[in-house]
């Protein structure tokens, strides 16, 4: 271990301990929740420092009814569906698109959306369907395809928009109440695009302080020692431990990215309802590109398991073994809910980093 | 990448012009084409008594040894990449299967399905790519069967071999002597073949310098064994990567591997393309590497053994077995934390961002 990790893991602890009681950090982003686990933070954390993953794994958040659409879409005749790989997976309410791939179905996983738009000019007598997901670090490249798509007159191309903002969940979250969080660990990736003022809300509006952090072990361990040291003075600020890559604007040329393309939208997130504007939809000009309209899909209502508590478990209230299906009918062989499919996903990351723990009855 | 995963779906190419360079239905139907593509683009270049007599079967002569024997199936998208293709995985991976159960290849055969349409230019090169492995591994093929089925995906062609060979003397692998305390050995650099595969796939591709580590074994798996190493565990870490060996390892013995991050070895480049697409590199497919379990006290002859041989130079020592319960496969992080390594789920596939 090196000298940096060992002071912050040595500070974490004391000025936890001299809190006394639990402090719940929410870590925002799912890149967040899979490094914890993946480089074994979670298990240098002092016992009473409870690190609760969000509503930040674009996979967990999206609703049930667009993978329905999805699915849909991908049975169409002449229809190649490109997809983030982890969305393959992820069941909607009759069966998954890996499912629909066994019966024939053309399903794509690519990197980004614009691997996909090159597929659309590699196929021309195809119709490409991009599944856009993810917050604001996906969302303006799905933006600036849409745009050379636009621009390049290519017609077999279009998108299902189902974007998420990072802001307006937490704000939907803080509002429901009856979540206890005392800080929140918000996601390097995102604020790059919306910059660390974006969580000025958070901070003033729900008293809640906000720590912009990286992703290496060192950079997440510092991020919570300054969440915890606002936490003991009762401080609700702003700060950014990640400013070589995050500035306090954010990125002004993407911003302006997302509002050419799309307009705000209220939104349904996977258990948590429709959040008022809390994502995406296309602006007029470009509406020629949403694969719902093109090809006349409907999209429903979603339908969860009621003993499912993705829900729960993306709002913190229940850590994943509260399940009763967690790891027994819903495994990441055959997920249940959605926070089992990704690797970003809570669920996953707790069944596949931390069965020891769970074995030994260490965690409650 | 073959000309027919190039040629765009529903183009149109004009038969007379193409059907020349290219297997046709008729190549698989047992006359004079089926010969003539046995004879010319097979027994010809991977030339053998056993290949040239035609029979139904080779006779080997065989010694009172153990036989040990294997088959395995090949499929790889596309049939070509960077540092091999399907012919050689084909051999190399066959061969290091006879190799890991401690024995030395003898002879090999090699059943080909060919989809029509495939360009003779392709099946030359991969046949030739056989030839060459086989040279590697002082293995001979002995005998083959070719079928040529219609065109389905476009990969064009499927591979299977099975493989003999005779046990050494001094190997004893039998995951029932694993114990507490003994040694996991790498023999280098994790995660290349799976990362090159998927650099170069549609929508996935991105720049690297990787390679596929695709390279037949048995030369040094025959050193280790003839050093006189007590090898009591040892498996090619192919699919599922070096976390699903350790996983079996743990769930079949019921023993606990502690693994320490800092010792895998992996170049700076596989790491970067394994953090860029989110994948762990413990479950990332290799094709020329093994896993081994050796008695602590042999962990040093065994390493020097292997970085001795070309194929073996960054092997290393990355973990141990332990008494802890109950059986897990743990890794001690850079960082310093702990976490389980489970295999992966099934395909592994790049996540969002």
């Amino acid at each position: 271990m090196n000298a940096d990790l060992m002071t912050w893991r040595d500070e974490l602890a004391l000025r936890c301990e001299r809190i006394g009681r639990e402090v719940r950090i929410m870590e925002v982003c799912g890149t967040h929740t899979v490094a914890a686990f993946r480089s074994g933070i979670r298990s240098m954390l002092p016992d009473n420092l409870r690190l609760i993953s969000g509503p930040g794994c674009p996979v967990c958040v999206t609703a049930q009814r667009h993978i329905d659409a999805a699915i849909e879409l991908a049975t169409l005749p002449n229809v190649i569906v490109a997809t983030y790989g982890d969305m393959v997976r992820v069941p909607g309410q009759s069966g998954s698109l890996e499912r629909q791939r066994a019966n024939g179905a053309d399903v794509r996983v690519v990197t980004s959306a614009s691997r996909a738009l090159s597929l659309a000019r590699k196929y021309p007598d195809s119709e490409i369907v991009f599944l856009g997901v993810g917050f604001e670090t996906t969302a303006p490249a799905t933006a600036v395809t849409i745009m050379d798509a636009h621009r390049s007159g290519i017609r077999n191309f279009s998108v299902l928009i189902s974007h998420k903002l990072v802001i307006p969940a937490m704000s939907a979250l803080l509002s429901h109440g009856d979540v206890p969080i005392d800080g929140f660990l918000c996601p390097g990736h995102v604020s790059v695009i919306i910059g660390s003022e974006a969580y000025g809300p958070i901070a003033s509006r729900f008293g809640k302080p906000c720590v912009v952090g990286g992703f290496e072990p060192e950079q997440m361990l510092k991020a919570l020692v300054f969440l915890v040291r606002q936490i003991e003075r009762g401080e609700a600020r702003i700060e950014n431990v990640y400013p070589a890559v995050v500035s306090g604007s954010g990125n002004a040329a993407a911003m302006e990215i997302l509002q050419e393309v799309f307009v705000s939208a209220d939104t349904p997130w996977r258990s948590l309802g429709v959040i008022p504007s809390s994502g995406f939809e296309l602006a007029p000009a470009y509406r020629d590109f949403d694969a719902l309209r093109r090809f006349n899909i409907a999209v429903g209502d979603d339908v969860d398991n009621p003993a499912c508590r993705c829900g729960d478990v993306i709002l913190g209230r229940i850590e994943p073994p509260a399940c009763e299906l967690f790891d027994n009918g819903c495994t990441p062989l055959s997920p249940i809910g959605p926070c089992m499919v990704s690797s970003e996903g809570t669920c996953a990351a707790w069944h596949k980093y931390h069965k020891r723990a769970t074995a030994t009855g260490a965690l409650s | 990448m073959s000309a027919i995963q190039t040629q765009p779906e529903g183009a149109v190419t004009s038969v007379s012009s193409q059907s020349s360079n290219r297997v046709l239905l008729a190549h698989g139907g047992g006359g004079e084409l089926t010969g003539g593509l046995i004879a010319d683009h097979i027994v010809s270049v991977l030339r053998n008594n056993h290949l040239a007599a035609l029979n139904d079967s080779a006779v080997l002569p065989w010694t009172d040894r153990n036989v040990v024997f294997t088959t395995d199936s090949y499929v790889v998208t596309p049939l070509e990449f960077p540092g091999g293709d399907i012919g050689r995985l084909s051999v190399a991976g066959t061969v290091n299967d006879l190799a890991v159960m401690g024995a030395e290849p003898v002879a090999l055969s090699l059943g080909l399905i060919i989809e029509e349409g495939l360009p003779f230019e392709t099946l030359d090169r991969i046949i030739e790519s056989i030839r060459r492995t086989a040279n590697q591994a002082d293995v001979s093929i002995v005998t083959g069967d070719t079928k040529v089925i219609e065109r389905r995906a476009g990969d064009g062609l499927m591979i299977n071999t099975a493989g003999v060979g005779r046990l050494l003397e001094g190997a004893n692998i039998d995951l029932a002597r694993v114990v507490p305390g003994d040694a996991v050995i790498v023999s280098g650099t994790l995660a290349d073949h799976g990362l090159t595969i998927m650099s170069i796939r549609d929508g996935i591709e991105f720049d690297t310098t990787l390679q596929s580590d695709a390279a037949p074994l048995n030369e040094m798996i025959h050193k280790l064994v003839d050093s006189g190493v007590d090898i009591k565990f040892m498996r090619d870490a192919t699919r599922g990567g070096v976390a699903g060996v350790l996983a079996d390892i743990s769930e079949r013995r019921g023993i606990s591997i502690e693994v320490d991050e800092s010792r895998i070895p992996i170049k700076p480049g596989a790491q970067y393309a394994a953090d860029m697409l989110g994948l762990d590199p413990l479950t990332i497919a290799n094709e020329g590497k093994i896993l081994c379990i050796v008695a602590m006290q042999d962990t040093e002859t065994a390493c020097d053994v292997m970085r001795r041989c070309p194929e073996g130079r960054h092997a290393a020592v990355i973990g141990r077995m332990t008494d802890e319960e109950p059986p897990l496969v743990e890794l001690i992080t850079t960082a310093g934390g702990r976490r389980i390594v489970q295999r992966p789920y099934g395909e592994e596939l790049p996540r969002i961002c």
